[in-house]
């Protein structure tokens, strides 16, 4: 028998977890748990804003694939959460958030700091819990892991009142670790059905998203690509899943896909939908998504199937596990017809990415940072056009090489997720491609990545705009400019170097090239500041709403192929 | 009970919903959160409820007048995806049920 505070057992059964960083930041109705941490083994980061300490969760979950655990207070703190917790959501990223609350006998009197917590993170997390007894986080801490890693992972919040904290608890033994569910059975007649749809094909065509990641299925898909020559198409978060330089690799479909991306799926008469949702962002108008295919939907969440599209077959499964019983049933093909036609299209209407060659134009500077940036380096974005430039150029070729924020598109996003993703793999570089706009939202976390002398580099595509809003308001709302532009004009570099980052100008370089080289073969954070032209579209683009099919291209576009 | 704001017709005040389902759930505080946040995050109508403790209290018993006709399944999927749901069923019977309780409200 040994005695403990609810606040030390949560960290004993944190460390039981593997847990040994945790993001956080402290106060009142969390302190006992910061009380508790200081005598643990479990390194703390103290981030400089919640919701910075919910995406470096997010980076270290993104880049380990094991769930990760941020700390925030009652009130602020966990509103300030609340945006990294539903970004994690849209995305299926594995975290879990704990939160303090006020003392269980204040609760639902407006005390200081009080919020229903367990109330507002209801719609944006997989479960959440509001702990009433020390002798409960014996069941929850565990399974609070269990749900964030079971089946399609995701963010579980743990609600824990300072008076639970505080209470002392008497036990013989810690509960086992909370661990993922196994996934259901494959069942030999879906597998087979899906056989027959997958050899009867004449014109099929894979759809990977972060499925394959989530259940490390890179391998299988890649020899199931070469076996039976099926062109691959990936969602923004699938990418990495399939290396940039496959044959059969298609790249990105959807809103800023190739049109020749697109163009195959149009005619394809099958497409295998694995571990993907159908995101509108992907299908445009899904109506009219691959209106010539029968659908092979295999998905871990069974509410994905039919959700969007209703598939001719759907199987609910670890889409790794079902790949890997498929694949000694499909027949070894050519496809040599099918293949021919989508060369054709790709030759006709490829990605085009002008200015690829010159540092200072968006694709250049992914092209070059790409030739410069180690192998192994975990890249990061935030969201706007410069997410966009780099999802289309930068040459992935490892699953979890990619982090971005896809679902919920949160700009703030890729600095304090690419802090995580150093911490978690600390013997990495990890690059943040970012935006003027998206920066600032999260720029407080540079403090962070100076304080704990992480290997971040920023990677900032500067046109003193949102971008992304501009283009929209140019290509669709007849030019009216408004609150797109930015009319004051931080001196970045300035910015970073007062936070104690080192920073580079490449407008003020005179070999950016060197400079960028330079920049990046430093240790420690630092920020690189890349002026661009400030009427830069990303270009192709499905208006919103539209089919795929419908993609429009701009004047430089058009340019390169005139 | 109604997602007023993502009505964009009013049904008639008769109405009870399409189908009856029946769900068993852990009786806790917040499950009653969960399941109607469910009906409104996913713009489901939710036209009638009822909710019951079972045997010893650590279960609940919960009836749901829903109208979703085209969307049923995908009613269905999300509400097992719930950790507290622990049984879900269509229950034509259960409108007898509510038909009983109209008749108290009345």
């Amino acid at each position: 028998m040994f005695q403990l505070t609810g606040a030390e057992l949560i960290m004993r059964l944190l460390e039981r977890q593997g847990i040994t960083i945790i993001p956080g930041i402290p106060g009142g109705a969390n302190l006992p748990m910061y009380d508790a941490l200081r005598s643990s083994k479990i390194r703390h980061v103290l981030a400089r804003h919640e919701q910075g300490a919910g995406f470096m969760a997010q980076g270290m979950a993104r880049a380990t694939g094991r769930a990760a655990v941020c700390f925030g207070t009652s009130g602020p703190g966990a509103t300030n959460l609340i945006t990294a917790i539903a970004d994690a959501k849209l995305d299926s990223i594995p975290i879990v958030a704990i939160t303090g609350q006020v003392p269980q006998a204040m609760i639902g009197t407006d005390a200081f700091q009080e919020i229903d917590t367990y109330g507002l993170t209801i719609p944006i997390t997989k479960h959440n819990y509001l702990v009433r007894s020390a002798a409960e986080l014996l069941d929850v801490i565990p399974d609070a892991f269990r749900v964030a890693t079971s089946g399609r992972p995701g963010p579980v919040v743990v609600d824990v009142p300072k008076d639970v904290q505080n209470a002392r608890i008497e036990l013989e033994d810690f509960p086992e670790p909370g661990k993922a569910d196994a996934p259901p059975p494959v069942r030999d007649e879906e597998v087979a059905h899906a056989a027959t749809m997958i050899n009867s094909a004449r014109r099929p065509v894979l759809f990977i998203g972060a499925g394959i990641i989530a259940s490390e299925a890179s391998e299988i898909l890649r020899t199931i690509a070469g076996r039976t020559s099926i062109p691959v198409v990936s969602t923004l978060l699938g990418l990495g899943a399939m290396p940039d330089d496959h044959p059969l690799y298609l790249g990105m479909l959807g809103m800023h896909g190739a049109r020749s991306t697109n163009m195959i799926l149009e005619e394809s008469d099958l497409l295998i939908a694995a571990g993907v949702r159908f995101d509108d962002r992907a299908t445009g108008k899904a109506a009219e998504f691959c209106p010539n295919a029968k659908i092979l939907h295999i998905d871990i969440d069974p509410s994905e199937l039919g959700k969007i599209k209703q598939p001719t077959l759907g199987i609910t499964g670890d889409v790794g596990s079902v790949l890997r019983a498929l694949a000694p049933r499909l027949h070894s093909t050519q496809h040599s017809e099918w293949l021919d036609r989508v060369n054709e299209l790709r030759g006709a209407h490829p990605l085009a990415m002008p200015g690829a060659e010159d540092l200072l134009q968006p694709y250049g500077i992914v092209r070059q940072a790409a030739e410069l940036i180690p192998d192994n380096a975990i890249i990061t974005t935030d969201v706007g056009q410069h997410q966009m430039w780099t999802a289309q150029a930068f040459p992935f070729s490892w699953p979890r090489q990619w982090q971005t924020s896809g679902g919920l598109g949160t700009m703030g996003f890729g600095l304090p997720a690419a802090i995580g993703a150093a911490l978690a793999m600390p013997d990495r570089m990890a690059v943040c491609f970012s935006g003027d706009g998206s920066l600032l939202m999260n720029i407080q976390e540079l403090a962070t990545a100076a304080e704990e002398d992480v290997n971040v580099k920023v990677i900032l595509m500067n046109n003193a705009h949102l971008g992304l809003v501009r283009q929209q308001q140019e290509l669709f709302y007849g030019r009216r400019f408004h609150a797109s532009k930015f009319h004051a004009e931080p001196d970045f570099a300035a910015i970073a170097r007062g936070f104690g980052v080192a920073a580079y100008d490449l407008g003020e370089s005179t070999d950016p090239r060197e400079s960028m080289a330079h920049a990046l073969a430093e240790s420690g954070p630092c920020l690189i500041n890349v002026p661009i032209t400030r009427e830069e579209n990303v270009y192709p683009m499905v208006p919103p709403g539209a089919a795929n099919r419908d993609m429009i291209e701009g004047e430089s576009y058009a340019k390169q192929y005139a | 009970m109604q997602n007023s704001m993502l009505e964009t017709e009013t049904p008639t005040p008769t109405s009870l919903g399409t189908a009856t389902v029946r769900l068993v759930v852990r009786n806790h505080p917040g499950v009653m959160s969960h399941i109607c946040g469910l009906f409104a995050r996913r713009s489901f109508n939710l036209e009638a409820i009822a909710c019951l403790p079972l045997d010893d209290g650590t279960r609940s018993g919960m009836l749901l007048g829903v109208r979703e006709e085209d969307r049923i399944t995908q009613l269905i999927a999300q509400l097992r995806k719930l950790e507290d749901v622990l049984d879900v069923r269509i229950d034509p019977q259960g409108r007898e049920a509510f038909e009983a309780v109209r008749e108290y409200m009345a």
